[in-house]
């Protein structure tokens, strides 16, 4: 029969029209028991991106938001910790892999010399990314050895001038490294801590 | 092992003892073949040797040793191994290599590619014009001594980046009348495009105004693009009408061009991972895939036993992805204006928040490194796989099915439709579901199968009709069988390291040239990769499918309605992030 196909179609867009309310009236009545509401709720986005979302699974930006993931990356930042005495001990020691490692080469970094002998030390002087160019490949995290710059989780960066990154903006204390990449950070500690021990055994080896 | 394809099974050199030699630099294959004998023996291995898939042809710029190389390789469409062979000329003007666009046809755009990129000239070639450039463009910018206006250093990194890094803005060095080279006494004030265009338009008249009761007809010329929605992006379609049917049609492309193999040529090797996101930025995945098949090739590791696994997951996934995203954006091309490809969205969402949790990004993954992949997959992305794959993802393609399969709006629109034969397929190297959709199973995952898809079940999914109904059916099944090895590799996915050993940020490339081809979703991707043993890769071409597979454009659409361009164009599923690199 002619138009037995368009039927059959229309069939699926009946069921899923239904399907909006349905899915709508289960989460009202789950309301009304005390339940969360299916909109502007971390639940509710949390079943809209689930393997059984059904019904209405858009997202209202910038009301709601998709949670980011612990790998999510965005623009990098550099890692400072704090000293007891309140000091910002940055952990780069500009060896200049990221540099190196960066496709487009948007980072640009300036070393330290000691003042006295005039030799270079491994401490920043100035750190420029250009937040234009970097493509998020996330590669200066990667390959960082000291675990000094990592990728922020901070994608609202639309801009009316050039986004040149110096150090003021790019460093960002540990705490905050640890609160948005907790399995991360927790696993990279546990690494240092793992060389340092090893470190101080050998020393108090050859002692 | 480093070889990347066998030629011991055929042996040129005895067969064309004056004019073939076997090609024995360090880390290569194949065989250096006589200019002037390059149709005999072309001919040769596509009659006799039925070598009729030519899958690429591209150029190399030897500039230490003064030599232009055009590097052809061809395979069978009954599968195996395929054959390489080369020509190589003296590095000066004017250099000609004869076309073997009638041995080949598909030859037609990559030859054109060549001339403008490398400025080779192939006599015989009915339309040899600027392809990815623009027409009033100076010099040739594949070959080594051309240097692009925002020109630093030879190859990346760049030294003015670290220990003294200040910061400039590339324009401070490049203020802005350097930025842009044009030929002597050119002014772009007062350029029109004349004598280009013209050439368009002629290549475009093949043929005569009078139909056959002898009435004259007035034939019109119609731009479609490069701003028209049906393009999905900016590519541009001339076609000369005759009232509404199509009479002829040239494809014209590279709006979208940033000489994407320059780039790869300054960069290192680990440099250009992410940039391959960014040609078929639907796939990234799978573009990663062929880019470290390629020097995986020419540094001869091996990828660990879990990567694999996770790379034919990814891959697979991907593929699903596109195909859905294929089939929202053909019907609204159709005019079904976006419930089908809203329909679509809602899966490949899901699809990519696997990707994000795995990789980072959603579409721009940079997942896999040679060896392996970055990091493993955490166990709530694998959890999330498993119900799309077993619960969720079976049912909703079925529903695609019932959704348009015996629509008969849809049918009366893709029935017949674009008619492309499978002889004319291979000939225009034609890959991917296109081929199989004219009914020739060609399947890389199955011919020269690479990673661990040996190990899989599946079916090459393949159509006779040749029609757009064909090309949709194709890719409706293949999402089945995606689905098919999806559920054999979640099921059976070793606990395993992930990379060989620790990753290093500089690489060792041995010298030598690899040629890494995959099935992606859109055709055969292919990236030839030169390594003279130095940090940076001497060449690296891509063998785009959206490029390659535009050559049969104007075969499918001749005679057909100009509406029906939309969708003969939109079921090539071309990405322009690739075609115009
Ligand atoms: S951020 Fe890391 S890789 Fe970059 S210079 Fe500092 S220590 Fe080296
Ligand atoms: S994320 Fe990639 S592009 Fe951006 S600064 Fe890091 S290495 Fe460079």
């Amino acid at each position: 029969m002619y138009g037995k196909g368009i039927l059959k179609s229309l069939s699926v867009t009946w069921k899923r029209f239904w399907m909006t309310y349905i899915e709508d009236l289960s989460w009202f009545f789950r309301r009304m028991a005390g339940g969360v509401n299916r909109y502007y709720t971390d639940e509710g986005i949390a079943r809209r991106s689930s393997a059984d979302t059904r019904g209405i699974f858009t997202i209202q930006y910038p009301e709601e938001k998709l949670p980011v993931h612990e790998e999510s990356r965005y623009l990098p930042f550099l890692v400072y910790d704090e000293t007891e005495d309140g000091e910002k001990d940055v952990r780069c020691t500009s060896c200049g892999i990221c540099a190196k490692v960066c496709p487009p080469q948007c980072i640009w970094i300036v070393g330290k010399n000691d003042p006295d002998s005039g030799k270079s030390i491994p401490q920043i002087a100035e750190f420029y990314i250009d937040a234009d160019i970097c493509m998020n490949c996330g590669f200066c995290s990667e390959y960082c050895p000291f675990d000094a710059i990592k990728m922020d989780h901070e994608y609202e960066l639309a801009a009316y001038k050039r986004n040149i990154y110096n150090m003021d903006m790019l460093l960002k204390p540990a705490e905050y490294y640890a609160s948005i990449r907790p399995e991360n950070a927790a696993r990279e500690d546990e690494a240092r801590r793992v060389k340092e021990e090893a470190k101080a055994a050998k020393k108090a080896n050859a002692a | 092992m480093a070889t990347t394809v066998s030629t011991k099974s055929v042996d040129l050199s005895t067969i064309f003892p004056d004019a073939v030699i076997a090609d024995e630099r360090k880390g290569y294959t194949g065989w250096l073949v006589e200019k002037d004998n390059l149709i005999e023996i072309a001919t040769y291995v596509r009659e006799e040797l039925d070598y009729d898939l030519l899958s690429s042809v591209t150029g190399v710029d030897y500039l230490p040793e003064e030599k232009m190389e055009v590097v052809y390789q061809v395979y069978k469409t009954t599968g195996g191994p395929g054959l390489f062979f080369k020509v190589q000329i003296p590095r000066e003007d004017p250099m000609e290599i004869p076309s073997v666009i009638n041995i080949w046809p598909g030859a037609d755009l990559q030859e054109r590619e060549i001339w403008d990129l490398y400025g080779i000239k192939f006599p015989g070639h009915p339309d040899l014009r600027r392809i990815l450039t623009w027409e009033g463009f100076e010099g040739h910018p594949m070959r080594k001594d051309w240097q692009e206006p925002f020109y630093e250093e030879e190859t990346k990194p760049f030294k003015s980046r670290w220990p003294k890094g200040e910061h400039i803005h590339a324009e401070e060095i490049n203020p802005y009348h350097d930025n842009l080279k044009f030929p002597p006494k050119f002014n772009p004030e007062n350029w029109t495009p004349t004598d280009p265009e013209e050439a368009l338009y002629t290549s475009l008249k093949k043929f005569t105004t009078k139909n056959e009761d002898g009435l004259e007809a007035e034939q019109i010329i119609v731009n479609m693009g490069p701003q028209h929605p049906s393009t999905h992006g900016v590519f541009r379609a001339v076609v000369v009408l005759d009232g509404e049917k199509v009479v002829s049609l040239k494809p014209v492309m590279g709006y979208l061009h940033r000489n994407h193999e320059k780039i790869g040529e300054r960069n290192t090797y680990l440099h250009n991972m992410p940039y391959t996101d960014r040609l078929d930025y639907f796939n990234s995945m799978a573009n990663n895939w062929a880019y470290a098949l390629a020097v995986e090739k020419l540094m001869g590791i091996e990828v660990t036993e879990r990567s694999e696994y996770i790379r034919v997951i990814m891959s697979e996934l991907t593929r699903i992805q596109n195909h859905l995203v294929w089939v929202g954006i053909f019907l609204n091309d159709l005019g079904a204006v976006v419930t089908p490809l809203l329909y679509a969205f809602e899966e490949r969402e899901l699809i990519l928040d696997i990707f994000e949790e795995v990789s980072g990004a959603r579409m721009m993954c940079n997942y896999y490194r040679f060896g392996g992949v970055v990091r493993d997959m955490p166990v709530r992305a694998f959890e999330k796989l498993k119900q799309l794959v077993y619960d969720r993802l079976p049912g909703k393609i079925e529903e695609f099915e019932r959704l348009l399969s015996e629509n008969e709006i849809l049918l009366s629109r893709v029935k017949g439709i674009g008619y492309l034969s499978a002889k004319d397929a291979i000939a225009t190297s034609m890959t991917g579901p296109m081929l199989r959709a004219s009914g020739v199973p060609y399947d890389i995952r199955r011919a020269e199968p690479y990673g661990i898809y040996d190990r899989f079940d599946f079916d090459v999914v393949t159509r006779p009709e040749c029609d757009l109904y064909a090309r949709y059916h194709v890719r409706i099944e293949e999402m089945h069988q995606s689905l098919r090895i999806l559920e054999q590799a979640v099921s059976t996915i070793p606990e395993g390291p992930i990379l060989p050993k620790k990753p290093v940020y500089q690489v060792r490339v041995p010298a030598g040239e690899a040629y890494g081809r995959i099935e992606s979703p859109k055709g055969e991707l292919g990236f030839y990769v030169i390594s003279n043993g130095k940090p940076n890769p001497w060449r690296y071409h891509v063998r785009a499918p959206s490029f390659i597979n535009i050559t049969a454009l104007e075969k499918m659409c001749v005679g057909e309605k100009i509406a029906d361009f939309v969708a003969i164009l939109g079921a090539i599923d071309i990405v322009l992030g690739e075609l115009d690199r």
